[in-house]
This record gives C-alpha cells, structure tokens and sequence, in this order.
C-alpha cells in the first residue's frame, strides 16, 4: 500500500492555481491596504482590485462595473435571490428554480418566497428534471411566464452529476416573459463555455484554481434590485473583500480559461474511461448523468446495496478523496437533493471531480482498486446474491 | 399472483441501504409476483426503494406514509409503507 494521496473531489475547492499563489503573494505585498482610503497604499490597493474585476469581467464577458465580489458562492447567490426579488417586489414574490439547484439557491427561494412577516407569501416554484438532471425546459418556460414571478434560476450545469442544462431556451422564454434569470454558474466557469445570455451570473473562485473565501457576483447594468439588507458602500456585499483573494481568483481563471481547450481534452477522455471501466467492473452500479453534454470532468456513481460513507471511507483509507450525495455521508439523514430528483439510487454514491492536470495512472490506479472495495463493503453489510 | 398474503419487512430504524437490503433479502426468497410491503424510517428509501425496483425489473405498487395509523404504532418521525410486486 502506498501513501500517495489522489484528491478527486476538486468540486468547489480545487486545489489552487500556481500562477493564484503567486498573485496572492504579491498582492500580500502591494495590496494589503484598505482599497477604500485615498493614501498612496490604499490607492494601490485599489488598482489591484480594480484590475482584477477587469479581468473577472473580460473572462465573464460583462463589463467590469457589472461585477461584483462577495465572500462565498453561496453568500452571491443568496444575496441575488434577495436583492432581484426586492427589486421586483411590486411584480410578485414567487421563485421559479430547478430541482437541481444548488441548497445555497433553493434555500434563498424559500426564504424570500415566505416573505416579510405580515406580507403575502408568495411560492417558490420547484420545475423537475429528467433522469438524466436536466430540466424541464417547457415547464420551466410555462412556470417563467405565470403571472406574480419575481425570478427565475438555473444552473449551467448540475455540479453533482456534470449534465449541461438548457440556458439558452430557457434564457429565451424568462426574457420573452419579463423575468431576470439567475444562472449559477459556480460548477461551470474555468471548465466549459459560458452561455451570454444571462441577467445574473454567480462564479465560484474556489472551484477554477482561485481561493476559497471569494465568490463573484455579475449583475446586467438592466437589472433592477435593491438590498434587504443594511447599506454600504459596497451594496451588494457590505464590507468588501480581499484584495489578495480578489487578484488570486482573476489569475486563476484567466489561466483556466487559457488552459480550458487542453485540460477538456485530457479530463473528458479520463471520464470516458471511468464511465466505461466502472460498469464493466462493478456489478450493479449505476453511471448517472448525461454521457456526453456534461462538464468534462465530473463523473458520479451509485453501488447498490452499499453504505456511501463505508465506500467513501475505504477509498480514503486507500489514498483516494471522493465525494458523494449519499445520506450517510452528510450529518442530515436526507440524500442528495438532485440523485432524488433523477430518480437514481441515492446510496452507494461516489462523485468524482477531477482536478486540472489529473494524473492518468491515479486514474487507472482508482480504478483498480474500486471493484475490491465496494465488494468489501457489501461483504460487511451481508450483501450476497441479491 | 400467488394469493399469499402481502409480505411485510419491518425495517424502520434501520438507515440506509439497509432498508433495502432487507427488502432485497425477503425478494430473493419469494416466488414471483409476491407483493412486499417495506416499513421504513429512513427518507433515503423513498428514493432508493423505486430505483432498485427499476434495477431488478420488480414493479413498484405504492408509497404510502403509515404513521400514526392502525397499521404501525406511533414512533419518532414518518413511517413510510413502501410497495412493490416482483417480476417473475
């Protein structure tokens, strides 16, 4: 047995870019000021943070004073829901969301949905997916139009299962309607083309090379909001960010998108492999999401009959970090939210992220210890001719 | 069909996959076209007893919530009656 270590679960905290480290590094040095002081030092600071929405902006195709930076990717999202659906308050309350939203999404629906005490709630509107995770785009396009929605999100794709989602249809019916579309885009960005025909658009930093602690905010200059929460200088996130970070995150991702064409290549073609080699070599097992219109470098499966945190476990003890959706493996006893939506089986779940510049033989090296141990967690459970 | 009465595993308090281990277990032993009902606490089940189902060709009948009924004593949380018929 080896103790090399195989990080396979890059999903929103993959490790940091190289070029990030270095940025972060000089921005240690030269931007450590408060951007919002008009001394030399803070002015300084502010050229740097300045200069890294340009560049978010440039690589998001948005203008730099539609960019917006917060501090986690779920602080954008819950802080877009809040804001549009204030914004549009006086057209309706309802939250129009796919099922395979991300928890951040679908908990900030609720919680503007439920409304202001003494306020008429209004409902967010759950639209299902297929059993491949992708949404329903004519009940989405029939829940957009109903009178009293105040917005509509999707993903650009699922983070879980990798499946690519319909934006631009459903991009098409929200405008045709009169409603902003939140797309987050959190799973997506560094990895696959970003659709442009968004109101908002949410990335995470942490999830492209950047670091964690950051999130991106990018709002149309058409888009109408207002805060719910107390005002600041910086209105959509009160107090600002790192500027450290904030420079870190745009190097990473301009080398993202640089290294995009290559790093698709390599990782599609090792989930190929895995998609492959895992139903040829584990008995029932279910490969789920979209086998081709997905992000090139996720790839999740269920083991029947198997404990989700045993086999997490077991492959960890063997030098390989995973993630999974399943129930026993998160301190809420409920599954993934979007295995539940397809349909699949929700036990036994191993999701695979892989990080830019993956090593082939950890690859093959996963995959060739993964029959014996999901067959040593179903020998602990008495799983046998079943 | 083959007239018997219902099978019933009992299954509550046990988390997942046990719940369907058990109903697998109980499906093995049975001829086909035996109709067995899973009692279960675990939510996990309400997802994962449907797709076995559909992964072994067995056909899924119901999926009741049974607390507080005549059927099963009261106890913390929902108890699910899952349903199915097993093909053969």
């Amino acid at each position: 047995m080896t103790n090399r270590r195989t990080f396979l679960d890059a999903s929103g905290h993959a490790p940091l870019h190289p070029a990030a480290r270095a940025a972060f590094d000089q921005a240690l040095d030269e931007g450590w000021a408060d951007p919002r002081r008009l001394h030399t030092e803070g002015r300084r600071a502010r050229a740097l943070l300045d200069g890294a929405r340009a560049a978010l902006a440039a690589a998001l195709g948005a203008r730099t004073e539609e960019v917006f930076l917060s501090g986690s990717h779920t602080a954008s999202l819950h802080a877009a829901v809040r804001g549009i659906a204030r914004g549009r308050r006086r057209v309706g309350r309802d939250v129009v969301v796919s099922a395979v939203e991300r928890a951040a999404v679908l908990a900030a629906a609720e919680f503007v949905a439920a409304g202001a005490p003494g306020a008429a709630p209004g409902r967010r509107v759950i639209v299902g997916v297929d059993g491949l995770g992708r949404v329903d785009v004519a009940a989405m396009a029939d829940a957009v139009a109903a009178p009293g929605v105040a917005l509509a999100a999707l993903q650009v794709a699922n983070g879980e299962v990798g499946t690519l989602q319909p934006v631009p249809a459903v991009a098409a019916a929200a405008r045709r309607a009169g409603v902003p579309l939140l797309v987050d885009a959190g799973a997506a960005v560094g990895h696959v083309a970003i659709p442009d025909d968004w109101d908002v658009l949410a990335a995470d930093p942490g999830d492209w090379g950047g670091l964690g602690g950051l999130g991106v905010l990018v709002v149309r200059s058409r888009v109408r909001w207002s805060p719910d929460w107390p005002a600041d200088e910086d209105a959509w996130f009160p107090g600002g960010v790192s500027v450290p970070a904030a420079l870190a995150a745009a190097v990473a991702l301009e080398h993202a998108v640089a290294e995009r064409a290559a790093a698709d290549t390599h990782r599609r073609g090792l989930v190929d492999r895995i998609r492959r080699t895992v139903a040829a070599t584990v008995p029932d097992v279910e490969v789920v999401g979209d086998p081709t219109d997905r992000l090139p470098h996720v790839v999740t499966f269920s083991c029947l009959f198997v404990d989700g945190e045993a086999l997490t476990g077991e492959l960890d003890r063997q030098g390989f970090a995973v993630g999974s959706g399943s129930a026993c493996t998160s301190s809420a006893l409920e599954p993934s939210h979007v295995l539940a939506a397809m349909g699949v089986l929700t036990h036994g779940n191993v999701r695979l992220t892989l990080p830019v510049g993956v090593r082939d033989d950890d690859v093959d090296r996963f995959l060739a210890v993964l029959p014996a141990a999901v067959a040593r967690v179903r020998d602990v459970l008495g799983v046998r001719d079943l | 069909m083959t007239g018997a009465e219902p099978v019933v595993v009992d299954a509550r308090h046990l988390r997942c996959p046990l719940p369907v281990i058990e109903l697998a277990k109980a499906a093995r032993d049975a001829p086909g076209g035996t109709v067995l009902t899973v009692l279960t606490t675990d939510p996990a089940a309400r997802h994962d007893v449907p797709a076995w189902a559909r992964l072994r060709g067995h056909a899924l009948v119901s999926i009741e919530t049974v607390s507080g009924s005549d059927r099963v004593a009261m106890t913390d949380g929902d108890v699910l009656a899952i349903t199915v018929r097993t093909s053969g």
